[in-house]
Formats: C-alpha cells, structure tokens, sequence
C-alpha cells in the first residue's frame, strides 16, 4: 500500500520531528513511571498506542455530534471506558502481564498526549487519518520509553527482559549497578540526553537563543 | 440540531454516560468467570511456589489438587475450627480474606511433600507503595521454613519488586521460626547486619521500607499462628 505524503507525515511525524515526549514534552510522567525495565516499557508502549488509536477513531466518529462545551469531558469518558476495557482483557487473558503493569494500566488515562491527540487532531479529521495519528503518537511515545527503559534496565540491573547481560567477569572486576538507575530523576536526565541529540541533529528545533 | 443547545448538552452527556456504563459492565460480566479463575489460579501457582515448585498456569490445578491434601481454618489458640475443611477455591480457607479481622478464623494450608507434610501460612503486610503478601511453608515442626514466596501490588520494580525474586526468598529456607520454645519469627535486616536472638535474611539493597514491610509481615502474620505453630513444635 502506497501512502500519500500527509498519511506519511501523519504517521511519521510523531516518530521524529513532532515527537510526543521530546518535542512536546507530553507524557513524561508516566516515561518516568514505568521505565525502570524494559519489558513494562515496551507492553505500555502497545497499550497506550492502542488506547490513542481507538480513542481517537471514536471521538473522530463522533465529532460532528460532540457539543464543544462538554468535549473534554467526552473525551475522558472514551479514553477511560477504553483503559477500563484493556485493563479487563488483560485481566481475563493475559494475567501476568496485567499483574506486572498493576496500577499503570489505569494510569493511562492520565496520560497527556491521549487527551492532546484526541483534542488536536481528532476533533478535526476523518476516522482513517486519526487511526494513523494515534498509532503515530504511540509509537513515537513508545520507542521513548524503550530506550529510557533500555538503559535503565541495562545499567541499574545489569539485565535485559530479566536475562543477564553483564557477565560476570565484569563484576568481578569491580563493575557496579548503578543504583541511581533504578530511580525516577536519571529518567529525567535519559529523556532529557535524548533530547539533546535530537535538538543537536535537528537544527530547525532550536529554540532562539538571544 | 443545534450542539451548544443546553438540552442537547444534557441529554448527550446521559445517554453517553449509560452506554458506557453498561458496555463496562457487560465486558465485566462476560470476563469475570474467566477472571475468578485467573485469580484462584494464581493464588494455586502462589501456593505451590511457597513449597519451592514452579507451575504454569495450565497445570497449577492438577499439581494443586495433588499436593495440598487439606486445608482449614483456626482460632488465634491454635485449635481448628470445626466444618472449615476443605481446599477448592469455594472453601473458607482459599477464599476467606485474610486482612478481615472479623473472619471466622486463620487458614492453614496442609500439604505433602515428597512424603513429609507441610503447613502453609498466609502472609499480609505492607510495602513502600502499597499492599505486599506471601505464603510461608513450614516443615511439620511448625518452625523450620521450607519455602516462602512473596507478592506485592506496586513495589519499585529493580528495588522493592526484587522479593519476588527467587535469590530474595530462598534465603527463607532452613531459618527458623522458634527459638528455646519461643515464637521469635525471622529477621530481614540490611546486607552485613545482624540479629542474635532470631534467625535472619538479608533485605534488598535500595528496598529499606519493602524489606522492613517484609521484616514486619512476618512478625505480625506469621506470628497470628504463633500458638498453631508452638503446638506443632511441642508436639515433635
């Protein structure tokens, strides 16, 4: 399937120069919240950009009928039935996972670039583009929190998906975890050196300096 | 139709709000056996952990049913209480929730292992973030520790999360619950510390305040059963 230059850019935009978490500084709560591991890292990833895909296909179909002054609150009622949902699916057919996620699942709905989406893009456009733009802004969402997670997981455990990556020899040579990994600020300082060399690749991005 | 139109506003946000309502409580209802069952698996595979065996999920029932021979609740003296036996997930000791304190009793879990029978306790406390639970099997003596195994809700994973780990629990095994005829539980102290009056384990690194929940769980859970666990002992 060929895809026209505006679905590619809807798409793919998230994934770079429109990213979510770097560029618009949305959703850094939750990059901090659920990062410490990879595999959280990447079953958020899915599951918020099923979330942003569907919420935004529904208030796309709905948009024509949806009275502005209560919009938001609309907007809430959909993005909360769909995590209330996913958090039921998990429960009845993927245990384990739903367990390791526990509270984070519900912690969904309180992500920013739902809402931001669903307000900037599918209030405005037909159910196909918005599908796209949802999917988009997960993954760019998504890859964020894999990297963070990649490197928290690597260099505060030692470990990747749980397996040991560090071999031992390196221990015995007076290697060590680092702690600070493990905790919420060095999230911060990842997404923040990804920034960086975002910005520093993409000149255009700079903000003015005076 | 006018969509800034009050009415239009109010009967909108209703009929939304119902539909919501009940397609939730539909997905709720169709998935909810499926749910239980999860549930009660779980807490099989829990069960089984504590006496140091892994089961997936498919074959937790059957390894369940085999092991575990009885099950039944007691009174904080130690004595049973009468008509609670039984071990399916309908029965008061897999059922009854712990944490209410005005249940009928404590459950006890009674299985055979490789020919020796074990008792198994069940453990609530609480973590950094929230709840944390556990199983503690106990050899016939009621106070050797045979297997332990730990749960939590929302423990910092890499830090607190790591009493899951099997590095975490199987330090458990072979302390000691009793010492000179009394109920003394087991210590979780910070690596390289100690205590002298009472077995201990070593807590985890960066986890204080889950490691000191766990420290407090088995004093306060384990310890409900400190008269169950004194009879087996003088019983020996």
């Amino acid at each position: 399937m060929a895809l026209s230059n505006q679905t590619k850019a809807v798409l793919l935009g998230p994934l770079n120069k429109n990213n979510p978490v770097i560029v618009q500084v949305l959703g850094i709560c939750s990059a901090l919240a659920v990062t410490s591991k990879l595999e959280p890292s990447l079953v958020m990833a899915v599951a918020v950009t099923l979330v942003t895909a569907f919420g935004n296909v529904i208030i796309s179909l709905l948009r024509k009928t949806i009275p502005t002054r209560i919009r938001i609150i609309v907007q809430l009622v959909v993005v909360a039935a769909l995590v209330t949902i996913v958090s039921e699916v998990l429960k009845a057919f993927a245990y384990d996972v739903n367990k390791q996620l526990s509270v984070f699942v519900g912690l969904i709905v309180t992500n920013c670039i739902l809402m931001g989406r669903l307000e900037a893009f599918a209030l405005g456009n037909g159910p196909w583009p918005s599908f796209l733009d949802g999917i988009g802004n997960g993954l760019g969402y998504g890859w964020i929190l894999v990297v963070v997670g990649f490197f928290r997981e690597l260099l505060g455990s030692g470990e990747l998906l749980g397996y040991k990556v560090i071999p031992q020899f390196m221990y015995d040579a007076g290697y060590e975890n680092n702690g600070l990994m493990m905790l919420a600020p060095m999230a911060l300082i990842l997404v923040a050196v990804i920034i960086w060399v975002h910005r520093a690749r993409n000149k255009d991005l700079q903000e003015e300096t005076n | 139709m006018n969509r800034e139109n009050s009415g239009y506003t109010i009967i909108y946000a209703a009929v939304m709000v119902i539909l919501v309502a009940l397609g939730l409580a539909f997905t709720h209802q169709a998935l909810s056996d499926r749910q239980t069952a999860n549930v009660n698996i779980d807490k099989m595979q829990q069960i089984l952990r504590s006496l140091n065996i892994n089961a997936s999920a498919a074959e937790a029932q059957q390894v369940y049913d085999e092991l575990v021979q009885n099950a039944y609740l007691i009174t904080p003296d130690g004595v049973k209480v009468e008509g609670s036996e039984g071990t399916t997930p309908n029965d008061p000791a897999f059922s009854i929730d712990p944490s209410d304190e005005a249940a009928a009793g404590l459950p006890v879990f009674e299985a055979i292992v490789e020919g020796s029978q074990k008792y198994i306790i069940p453990m609530q406390g609480t973590g950094l973030w929230g709840p944390i639970w556990g199983y503690l099997a106990v050899e016939a003596d009621g106070s050797t520790i045979y297997g332990s195994e730990f749960g939590h809700q929302g423990e910092t994973p890499g830090l607190g999360a790591e009493i899951v780990m099997l590095s975490f629990r199987e330090q458990f095994i072979g302390k000691e619950l009793i010492k000179e005829g009394h109920f003394r539980s087991v210590a979780v102290v910070k690596p390289g510390q100690a205590t002298s009056d009472r077995d201990y384990v070593d807590g985890i690194s960066g986890g204080t305040i889950t490691s000191k929940g766990v420290d407090a769980m088995l004093l306060n859970s384990v310890g409900q059963y400190s008269k169950f666990l004194l009879n087996l002992n003088a019983a020996q």
